[in-house]
């Protein structure tokens, strides 16, 4: 009996609540009414159980009395104690779910057609009731505090207490027989989920002991890094990993950390370089991302430049440049990045006993997890590390260092070269064609991309007009004004809030990305999105401008999941308006949720064309590229 | 992407269908050079600029026969003996045996033989007659060859598209794989072949695979005359099912006027509209069928004008529009609107003077948009718009 209601308990209860709070009336009604009244009312006046002054008609007799008080239902302690434990999922569960398992289980059927009369068949072609009724209202019974179940299941609709009328002339045995193959159904379910739910726990502690195994040999092999082992949240390390871990580690997509995770963030929290402070009010919805919290850490960081042996200095510099943001822009990140590595694997040297492939993937990881630190990865950076590590992982152990070093520097030049200044031009030769004389070209913010599109036109002497169209808090559009501008070319500057405005007269808008994932969703700048959509409801052609080394095999449906949080601050102060920026305090209330964020996702539908370093493509063959030229291809 | 041909469904139909097959062997082998009325304004077509080659060729082929038509064809008449001396010249300058672009007019001619197979046979004819001793020579022979018939009509997008399929094709693999030369060009010349009859056979594939989508009592609206679609509906009538055909006009060349009349000959109930009619009777329609100048990138189609606003209309009262296409029609263009493309010129009839001042538009095709399109039917099977891009980035990169 107590495991029965423990299990009760936890399966549970939104359905049963619902069932209550609609159905107080109704049971007596039909209990008068329906045909079952007069069968079902003899246990229920007789039955023990404390819910059954909640809804006279269901209540079946609880299991030691119905010996006695139904004939029809003779006594069968095995058959009940496989009765018992079940119906707490059957109660539970939705209607649905009993569709499916009646239509699922052969067994149910076979039963029902051999009690094979014609009103067991009506019966079990409702599966909502019918047989299945009995099995329900006897484990509600059961149960003391089953007045809700049993109610619910009263709410069934009208059909079934019809059907319930329709078996109850079946005979004793029959029925006997037919209700309880659907309950040992219910019995392989429960014990279905049980099993499922212990297979989930062995693999967390699975989970949790390879974690620890990860982490412990970074650790144990390089003491000095002991304050920075391995982070967990990009997916490294794996080098030290047993052949099916790593395997295993593939199939399942590496979670992301959520920042909203306690545990794991005081984890992170105490081997981070950068000492967070504690953001503000945070946006509840944004909750599992990395607040924004720099700024403040800059001139301490930069004090510690020359403590942490840690950290490469190139590394490091790279670091703050992103911390200050005086990098910006997903090519110039993902370059600076790379060159910081270049610098780095410049000047490695195998530690005495170690693998150079090991030592070194570990060694990029830490410097990663800086990177992180300072601002979290963009997509390019993400793939461009995939693609070094894998190359660090692929050299033959059989290289010296020399050679190996000297086949990265090469390798890492070759990615720089190949899959994005190469790429830009291509994609520059590909997007030229499609301006023509006379065209009015629309772009957000600043794309390097799109600049260099512009200006290749312009030298090829296309006569066409720019609107160039910013927004706060970054208004880096201006720099792209300037230059375009400086060139010669005729622009227009305005603010997003004037785009449905502005739309009206371009027949061209040229976005950029900081990646699209392989539902063809583009990734980009805040307010691209909104710059798209606009651009659709006047049938202007999107074209978005992207390397094809900043595609993901990811797919996101919102802008919520991942994202990035920028500083609060910049959107709550407009400089030269103090009367704006006094808030009176109220800053430091909890109903201030200020929220800036850096990127979002404009679906597929918006966009006319992608054009990439393949050419022009459909957003919708995105994922072929990604397929085809997969992996090794696509990252070289 | 060749390899994948739906032609299975051919295999399985060979014997009751075998009557509807034209002969291979007649097809296969070269017709002889007739010169004909119409061909005596093909050799300089360029010269023409009111018109484009594509559109004469289709005249031709159709036997369309407008005033404007006639005006042209005297016009070329007259102008017969300038062409003829700027004809010596090219003559003279080709000055072989063999020249691409005989071939592939000889091959034009055949009227149920679409554009670009007759470049795909005129091309093998080229590996074939080739006199190359390595295989760069050969390629750089094709490539020189598909270049000329390329520029022949620079409008027709099925003839450019046709070219650049069977570079691709018969070059794909790496004829490093033969020791000797002349086993990879028996090779080549294979493959030219084997590609030239799955193109040939493509018509009756499509026919077969899109008879799954006509079911008995439905209302087929076609646009203009396509020989695929065509081909769909007879076979449609020959599997004896029950359907009711409305055939646009299909101004200015009146195309429809002549699939309507094909259609009476088998039998099947057919219903003439203006092509303005389009909406009025949409709601009557189960389905649109329509052919395709070419497929692009995009999933879209380039086809006969009024194309377009046939698929809007439909789009909008929830009809689906089903294009019948060759895949040899898949070409690598990605026009993002209407004007996004290389004009193709047809002169328009009004029946009556038009003031110079007013101004016809002469477009001959329009462009519709992926998303009012709802299958091809191609003879790589059955796809979704999307695919169309997936096919040609796994074919060209």
């Amino acid at each position: 009996m107590d495991s029965r209601r423990t299990s009760r308990a936890v399966i549970d209860p939104k359905v049963r609540q619902v069932g209550f709070f609609t159905n107080t009336p109704p049971p007596p009604d039909r209990s008068q009414s329906g045909p079952l009244a007069p069968i079902r009312s003899p246990p229920l006046a007789d039955s023990p159980s404390p819910g059954n002054s909640l809804s006279p008609v269901m209540i079946p007799p609880p299991r030691h009395p119905s010996d006695t008080l139904l004939p029809r239902r003779p006594p069968s302690p095995s058959l009940d104690s496989d009765f018992f434990p079940p119906p707490s999922p059957t109660t539970t569960t939705s209607f649905g779910d009993f569709y499916d398992d009646v239509a699922v289980s052969p067994r149910a059927r076979g039963s029902s057609g051999r009690g094979n009369s014609g009103k067991l068949q009506g019966a079990s072609s409702f599966p909502g009731g019918g047989f299945e009724m009995p099995s329900v209202v006897k484990g509600a019974s059961s149960v003391p505090a089953s007045g809700l179940t049993t109610v619910s299941v009263v709410n069934l609709p009208p059909g079934i207490s019809e059907n319930a009328g329709g078996s109850v002339s079946l005979e004793g045995p029959n029925e006997r027989n037919v209700s309880s193959k659907p309950l040992k159904e219910k019995t392989t379910k429960a014990e279905r989920r049980a099993l499922q739910e212990a297979q989930r726990e062995a693999k967390a502690a699975a989970k949790a002991e390879r974690s620890k195994a990860v982490v412990a040999p970074a650790a144990n092999a390089k003491p000095a890094k002991a304050a920075k082992p391995a982070s967990q949240k990009n997916d490294n390390a794996v080098g030290g990993d047993r052949p099916q871990e790593k395997d295993r580690k593939k199939d399942i997509p590496h979670p992301r950390m959520q920042y909203d995770d306690k545990s794991r963030v005081q984890k992170l929290k105490k081997r981070s370089v950068v000492k967070p402070t504690e953001a503000r009010n945070i946006v509840e919805l944004f909750r599992h991302l990395p607040q924004y919290e720099h700024g403040t850490q800059l001139p301490d960081l930069q004090s510690k430049f020359f403590q942490l042996d840690t950290v490469h200095p190139a590394v490091y510099k790279v670091g703050l440049q992103y911390l200050s943001g005086d990098i910006c822009g997903g090519n110039a990140r993902c370059i600076a990045m790379l060159q910081a590595f270049l610098e780095a694997i410049k000047d490695y040297s195998t530690p005495p006993e170690k693998t150079l492939s090991r030592d070194l993937t570990a060694k990029i990881s830490s410097y990663v997890s800086f990177l992180i630190e300072c601002r979290p990865l963009s997509i390019s950076m993400g793939n461009a590390i995939r693609f070094l590590k894998g190359r660090i992982a692929k050299m033959p152990i059989t290289l010296s260092e020399s050679e190996a070093k000297a086949i990265l520097q090469s390798d890492i030049d070759r990615f720089i070269n190949e899959k994005i200044i190469v790429a830009d031009k291509v994609i520059v030769k590909h997007a030229v064609t499609k301006i023509r004389d006379g065209d009015v070209l629309l772009t957000y913010g600043s794309s390097t991309a799109v600049e260099m599109i512009l200006l290749h036109a312009h030298e090829l002497g296309k006569q066409f007009r720019v609107v160039i169209v910013d927004s706060r808090p970054k208004l880096e559009g201006k720099l792209l004004l300037r230059r375009l501008v400086g060139k010669g070319l005729s622009c227009t500057y305005t603010h997003i809030n004037a785009i449905s405005y502005i739309m009206h007269e371009v027949t061209r808008v040229f976005l950029g990305a900081s990646s699209i994932l392989s539902n063809g969703t583009v990734y980009s700048r805040v307010g691209t999105a909104c710059v798209a959509m606009v651009a659709h409801a006047f049938h202007v052609p999107v074209l978005v401008c992207c390397e094809a080394y900043k595609f993901h095999e990811r797919v996101q449906l919102d802008s919520i999941c991942s994202n990035e949080l920028g500083d609060p601050d910049a959107i709550s102060k407009v400089a030269g308006r103090e009367d704006l920026n006094n808030f009176d305090g109220l800053d430091k209330s909890e109903n201030l949720q200020l929220l800036n964020l850096t990127y979002d996702a404009t679906p597929s539908d918006y966009v006319s064309m992608v054009i990439t370093d393949y050419g022009m493509i459909p957003p919708t063959s995105v994922p072929v590229i990604v397929r085809e030229y997969g992996r090794g291809h696509l990252w070289i | 992407m060749w390899y994948r041909s739906a032609s299975f469904v051919l295999d399985k139909s060979q014997q009751p269908q075998n009557d509807t097959v034209p002969d291979d062997s007649v097809a296969l082998s070269p017709p002889p050079l007739s010169i004909s009325t119409a061909a005596a304004q093909n050799p300089n077509p360029r010269r023409n600029m009111s018109m484009s080659a594509y559109y004469q060729t289709r005249a031709a082929h159709h036997g369309v026969v407008t005033s404007d038509w006639l005006a042209q064809a005297q016009e070329a008449a007259t102008s017969a003996a300038a062409a003829a001396g700027q004809e010596i010249i090219g003559e003279g300058k080709s000055g072989k045996a063999f020249s691409v672009i005989e071939e592939f007019n000889s091959w034009r001619k055949q009227p149920d033989l679409a554009e670009a197979v007759a470049a795909i046979r005129a091309l093998a004819a080229v590996i074939g007659n080739s006199e190359a001793k390595t295989m760069m020579e050969l390629e750089i022979e094709l490539k020189k060859a598909s270049d000329s018939l390329k520029s022949w009509d620079t409008t027709s997008i099925s003839l450019t598209a046709g070219c650049d399929l069977f570079i691709r094709y018969v070059t794909r693999t790496s004829a490093l794989e033969y020791e000797d030369f002349n086993s990879a060009k028996s090779r080549l010349i294979e493959r030219a072949e084997k590609f030239g009859e799955i193109s040939y056979k493509a018509r009756r594939i499509i026919a077969m695979l899109s008879q799954d989508f006509i079911f008995d009592g439905c209302t087929i609206l076609v646009h203009g005359f396509s020989r695929v679609v065509f081909e769909v509906l007879k076979t449609a009538a020959q599997n004896k099912k029950l359907f009711r055909v409305l055939c646009t006009e299909g101004r200015p060349d009146r195309t429809g006027l002549r699939l309507s009349n094909e259609l009476a000959k088998l039998d099947v109930p057919v219903k003439l509209l203006i092509d303005s009619a389009v909406a009025y009777t949409m709601d009557e329609v189960d389905m649109v069928f329509v052919g395709a100048d070419g497929v692009v990138e995009s999933g879209g189609i380039i086809n006969m004008m009024g194309t377009y606003q046939i698929a809007l209309v439909a789009h909008s009262m929830n009809k689906p529009i089903y294009v019948a296409a060759e895949s040899y029609k898949f070409a690598r263009l990605y026009p993002l609107d209407q004007k996004d493309m290389a004009p193709a010129l047809r002169p328009i009839d009004f029946g009556v003077p038009i003031p110079s001042k007013v101004e016809v538009e002469t477009s001959a095709r329009d462009y519709t948009p992926p998303q009012y399109l709802t299958l091809l039917f191609t003879d790589l099977g059955v796809l979704t718009p999307s695919v169309v891009s997936d096919e040609l980035i796994q074919l060209y990169l």
